[in-house]
């Protein structure tokens, strides 16, 4: 499924925190605007857990905008103009980064052979693609929800890599809630019986049930439910009365089908398996000796974290625990809790003032 | 350099180059700003106001958004040189605990608040027999956010029993500067406090 991306095929094998290592990895990636003589303006943007490096181009599988053109390019809250963007597809991902579609030595895909991967190994992935761009230090690294914890993980672990750190809608651990959900994802895939076992690359069917459902639970928790009862309320999908059956009746139930039918065709289930797992093991403190603080001692980065009020999947106390980190750290740390009525999505979504505090943070 | 708050003004022209400050309500970050271009001070801000606290990061000013009264707590002991608190002692739940975190994260803290006394309000409750409203505290009883009002004897009162030292203290009715019986004639009042 890769697009028209430019690959870094790693020579040396990569490290990873399970104790194996990916021999040569490939890591795709866009990059938009200019690198400056001196190196200094780049940025590199972090993407989602069924996010992909078109964060400003259109989709080469669904033909839609890149899914935060409304934020990045020219004259916008990151200024191509001004600044080299980079974004990179993360290792395990289905859009041209080794994922378990990819092929392994033997010739066939890696399917459930891919080792597990955590979100350390992601951004281990992407420091390797900004030393072969020669960026040593990045004007800033931006990442909301799955990408706020790359850009957590890069700040703990690769102090010196980045002037800025901009985490949106994200957290620096996965609570129980929050597992629970991809475990549910998960077991819905795993439950498809055309997953067998990770190996349907070769099949003429995929596991689209199981990731359709995984998807719709997924998207129930990115929304709120102020926004769901008013986009859809109770009311009826193209019927005057209900069937007394199992159709989508209701209007928020043929949503809802629309985006796991939609996500099937451009996402692979085993990649959504591997990225969750990545996320649920995600938990910064504990890789610091179990203090949060220590993650961040010495820091000379400055950070801006965002939280939406309507979020209950990374409710604002999950920033601020992070916040708090950080002050104990001496950090320069700024947060804003901001209203918005969209949910977790909110960071993808139309929010002004979202733009407002990316520009100036990043001024 | 902008023009700054007779009280603000005070803060800033005491405050030493290069330091560590943490402003409590900050607001939309005049005091934070004026002492990050003109002092070279590692500036800091709290704010409760989400619209404010944007202005702040727009400004490249490190604001957090939070309630003074339990923000403070995540700060580390004497993590700051001064910790500044003006104009909003007197809508903290508690003064007298939100004075001891002030000690507590700055090794020197500013407080500044209106001062009930003077000699208009007393007039005002006196003679009209209504809660006052005057150019230092300009909103009805109703819609004011002081829950806690102070006087300058009061607040002394206040730091001798936390065991702070007042270290300087400034006074003003409107923009100039009172010298001599302050409970009755200061409007404002800025006290700068260490233990």
């Amino acid at each position: 499924m890769s697009g028209a991306s430019q690959v870094l095929q790693l020579t040396d094998p990569l490290p990873l925190d399970g104790g194996s290592e990916l021999a040569q990895a490939e890591i795709a990636y866009e990059t938009y605007g200019t690198l400056a003589d001196d190196r200094s303006n780049a940025i590199l943007i972090c993407h989602a857990l069924t996010g992909d490096q078109y964060v400003a181009s259109t989709h080469p599988v669904t033909g839609k905008p890149g899914w935060w053109e409304r934020v990045v390019g020219p004259g916008k809250p990151i200024d191509t103009d001004r600044y080299f963007v980079v974004c990179a597809n993360v290792i395990g991902s289905c859009m041209g980064s080794s994922g378990p579609a990819s092929f392994a030595a033997d010739g066939k895909p890696y399917a459930m052979r891919f080792p597990v991967i955590t979100i350390r190994d992601m951004v281990r992935a992407l420091v390797a693609l900004l030393d072969a761009l020669g960026i040593e230090r990045l004007h800033a690294v931006v990442g909301g929800s799955m990408g706020g914890m790359q850009a957590l993980s890069l700040a703990a672990n690769w102090p010196e890599r980045a002037t800025r750190v901009l985490v949106i809608a994200s957290t620096s651990r996965h609570s129980a809630q929050n597992i629970a959900f991809h475990e549910l994802g998960r077991q819905a895939v795993m439950a498809d019986p055309n997953w067998c076992g990770g190996d349907y690359y070769a099949a003429d069917a995929q596991p689209d049930s199981g990731l359709a459902v995984a998807r719709m639970a997924a998207h129930i928790t990115y929304l709120s439910e102020e926004a769901l009862t008013e986009k859809f309320g109770r009311n009826l999908q193209d019927r005057e009365t209900k069937s007394f059956g199992f159709d989508a009746d209701f209007q928020v139930e043929s949503y809802l089908r629309y985006q796991g039918s939609g996500f099937t065709r451009r996402f692979d289930a085993n990649s959504y398996l591997y990225i969750t797992r990545a996320m649920d093991y995600f938990d910064l403190a504990e890789e610091h000796g179990g203090k949060l603080a220590d993650a961040f001692a010495g820091t000379t980065a400055r950070f801006c974290l965002v939280s939406f009020d309507s979020d209950w999947l990374y409710p604002t106390s999950e920033s601020r625990h992070v916040v708090h980190a950080l002050n104990a750290a001496g950090a320069a740390v700024s947060f804003v809790e901001l209203s918005a009525p969209h949910g977790h999505d909110s960071f993808l979504l139309d929010v002004p003032a979202l733009d407002r505090v990316v520009k100036g943070f990043l001024e | 350099m902008s023009v700054l708050r007779p009280d603000l003004a005070a803060i800033a022209e005491a405050i030493a180059p290069g330091t560590r400050v943490l402003d409590i309500g900050c607001g939309d970050g005049t005091l934070l700003g004026e002492l990050r271009a003109a002092k070279q001070v590692d500036a800091r801000g709290i704010e409760i106001d989400p619209a404010c606290v944007e202005r702040c990061v727009a400004q490249g000013l490190s604001v957090v958004q939070g309630d003074a009264d339990s923000a403070l707590a995540d700060y580390p002991d004497k993590g700051f040189d001064y910790a500044v608190l003006s104009q909003t002692l007197q809508t903290a739940r508690r003064p007298d605990l939100m004075l001891d975190q002030l000690l507590r994260v700055g090794k020197q803290a500013f407080v500044s608040f209106p001062n009930f006394a003077h000699w208009r309000t007393r007039a005002a409750l006196m003679f009209g027999g209504r809660m006052p409203v005057t150019r230092s505290i300009p909103v009805s009883w109703y819609e004011t956010q002081n829950i806690h009002h102070v006087t300058v004897k009061d607040f002394r009162e206040l730091a001798r029993e936390k065991g702070a030292r007042i270290e300087r203290e400034w006074f003003f009715a409107g923009e100039k500067p009172v010298a001599g019986a302050s409970n009755l004639r200061a409007e404002f009042a800025v006290f700068l406090l260490s233990r």
